[in-house]
């Protein structure tokens, strides 16, 4: 009989610390996906972020380094440039990269780094509890905005996606969703499309994942992915903001 | 390879570092200390190095502690209000045991102060300006000369402890011209069973400064703790006509310099003046100024801020009747050797006669 499904050599076979809903491990499972089918395995150098992501070290088969909150980028140009003939990619949260990151990501795909970036955006800080991220949707309720995020003092939720493929240094930025088989589907061919942008020494790739946080939104996991399909896709949408598809 | 330059004190740390194997550079402008970055991106290239001036004194810690992850000799430096900023990557590269070398070519603080030069960061570079419970070895030059040796010493250092190294100098060690003999780098081989490399033939490793389970934290400290206790064997100092003195002056850096002026001008007189420079900030020679306290009684500390180091000299000489005076200036200028030596001679009347 032939195996169609199993998990990726790369994952580690430990129960995630995730909590149930959460897409995290999905993502997680998608990167391994990818180690795996490139035969990356051996050469991956990953560098782990603060906030959820942290434990990355703890699932991913490969070497890991662990980057200041908000510095992953930054800590990938070091490995890259030092071992660019290592697969280099980081995993950062919302916090960590459209907060407390915001300059070194910029500056990373502005002077075209040869890492990949993995955004996880939950639109929430999950860690510390819920507080209001710079991916907070407008209107929503968060531990530091208990009335709703109020635009008017908060600002809008940023678009990192958008931001960063205006930049003449990124080759490769896209945003998905794993929220339902078809978005898993193409999120799937977005992240092989930036590992391979990466092995092919192209340029600096980047994809978002829209996720669901379903303790800190306080919602089912079955509520809180309809929520990214429903409330986040419009206003964060799905694509390629820059580069090609095959 | 024994050739002679004249060379600013920046530059021969840029030189030393290269010659030291390093490879990759990091940095973000800021003054006096921009020689190093210049000769860095003119240089580096040469020897197929890299050189990156990042988007900030934090993005350029954070590219060391990357660079360095993979075994890779690399460097960065500044000044005092961008070592305020890199306290968080040092807290860091110590957590996880990350090598890499860090040059502090002081200005005077606090907030933006001015550029000129000033001995103020004593306290960050030895108390560790970052949080948590760490030590970084300190080196302070006080020539050209030491700004090259100790350069290339640094980098073993930090493989050796598989720790950040800061050389502590200032605005006058790095902007100053003196003779410089070059010589060739001896290569040492250091354990390289935890960099980064992709994990061919063998299992992940992690470099990380996080420990959740209990009891982990606590011994990760404490190894921490041991390794800083062992860092004591490679303490460092320059002594001068200690025999038969009564008054051992003590000071660092760009003032022991100008102090050895003036204590050739008291000894001239009569006045049995001996000096002690600490070249290892951290660790501090506390056993061997205590030793020396044993028989000499009267210690006078000399430093360009209101009083830092004298600190750690009272902790290593202050008991019994042994006697600690402090002459101290804020930064703005530079005392002459005259200046220091009608300081030492007023310590050397009220307490010897």
């Amino acid at each position: 009989m032939k195996q169609v499904f199993k998990r990726p050599e790369a994952l580690v076979d430990v129960p995630f610390h995730f909590c149930p809903g959460c897409h995290h491990g999905i993502v997680h499972r998608l990167v391994a996906e990818c180690i795996d089918r490139y035969g990356l395995r051996d050469k991956t150098i990953g560098v782990a972020s603060v906030g959820c992501s942290v434990f990355l070290y703890d699932y991913l088969d490969v070497d890991v380094v662990e980057a200041p909150h908000g510095r992953a980028a930054a800590v990938a140009t070091g490995v890259k440039r030092s071992r660019p003939d290592n697969f280099v990619f980081t995993y950062q949260g919302d916090g960590d990269l459209a907060a407390i990151g915001t300059a070194e990501i910029i500056h990373a795909a502005n002077r075209g780094e040869l890492i990949t970036v993995v955004f996880v955006n939950n639109a929430v800080f999950g860690m510390t509890g819920g507080q209001m991220a710079p991916t907070t949707m407008a209107g929503q309720e968060t531990t530091t905005t208990p009335y709703g995020r109020e635009t008017k003092t908060n600002g809008f939720p940023i678009k990192m996606a958008e931001l960063l493929s205006v930049l003449p240094g990124t080759t490769f930025v896209a945003r998905a969703a794993v929220n339902n088989p078809k978005n898993l589907m193409r999120a799937k061919k977005l992240l092989r499309k930036a590992f391979e942008i990466q092995t092919n020494r192209q340029g600096f790739s980047f994809v978002e994942f829209l996720s669901a946080c379903p303790t800190n939104w306080k919602m089912t996991p079955e509520l809180a992915n309809k929520r990214v399909g429903e409330e986040m896709i419009s206003y964060f949408p799905l694509g390629i903001f820059k580069g090609e598809t095959n | 390879m024994t050739e002679t330059v004249l060379v600013k004190g920046n530059e021969a740390i840029a030189m030393g570092a290269i010659e030291a194997g390093c490879r990759l550079y990091f940095g973000y402008p800021i003054t006096p200390q921009n020689d190093i970055p210049e000769y860095m991106s003119k240089h580096l290239p040469e020897v197929g190095g890299t050189f990156i001036q990042a988007e900030s004194e934090i993005a350029s810690i954070n590219m060391l502690l990357g660079a360095s992850a993979t075994g890779a000799r690399a460097m960065t430096s500044s000044s005092s209000p961008g070592i305020s900023l890199k306290q968080e990557g040092i807290s860091y590269l110590c957590g996880s045991q990350i090598p890499g070398v860090i040059v502090n070519m002081s200005r005077s603080g606090p907030g933006l102060g001015g550029i000129s030069p000033s001995q103020g960061d004593y306290f960050q570079s030895t108390r560790g300006g970052g949080h948590g419970d760490y030590r970084t070895i300190v080196l302070a030059p006080h020539s050209v000369q030491e700004n090259y040796d100790l350069t290339m010493k640094a980098f073993d250092l930090a493989d050796r402890y598989r720790n950040p190294v800061v050389i502590l100098g200032d605005a006058l060690l790095g902007q100053m011209k003196e003779p410089l003999i070059k010589h060739k780098y001896q290569k040492k081989k250091f354990p390289k069973d935890w960099v980064l490399t992709g994990t061919k033939g063998r299992k992940p490793r992690r470099l990380k400064s996080l420990y959740l389970s209990e009891g982990e934290l606590t011994e990760h400290n404490w190894a921490l703790y041991k390794k800083y206790q062992r860092m004591k064997r490679i303490t460092m100092y320059e002594e001068l006509y200690l025999e038969g003195a009564k008054l051992i002056v003590v000071a660092f850096g760009s003032v022991a310099r100008i102090l050895k002026t003036s204590v050739q001008m008291v000894r001239d007189r009569g006045m049995k003046v001996g000096l002690f420079r600490p070249i290892t900030l951290f660790p501090f020679p506390y056993d061997r100024l205590e030793k020396i306290s044993l028989s000499i009684r009267n210690f006078m500390a000399l430093e360009l801020n209101t009083g830092q180091m004298v600190e750690d000299l009272k902790l290593a000489v202050g008991h019994k009747k042994n006697q600690v005076d402090f002459y101290g200036r804020p930064p703005g200028s530079i005392p002459s050797p005259d200046e220091l030596y009608n300081e030492i001679k007023k310590v050397y009347k009220k307490r010897i006669g």
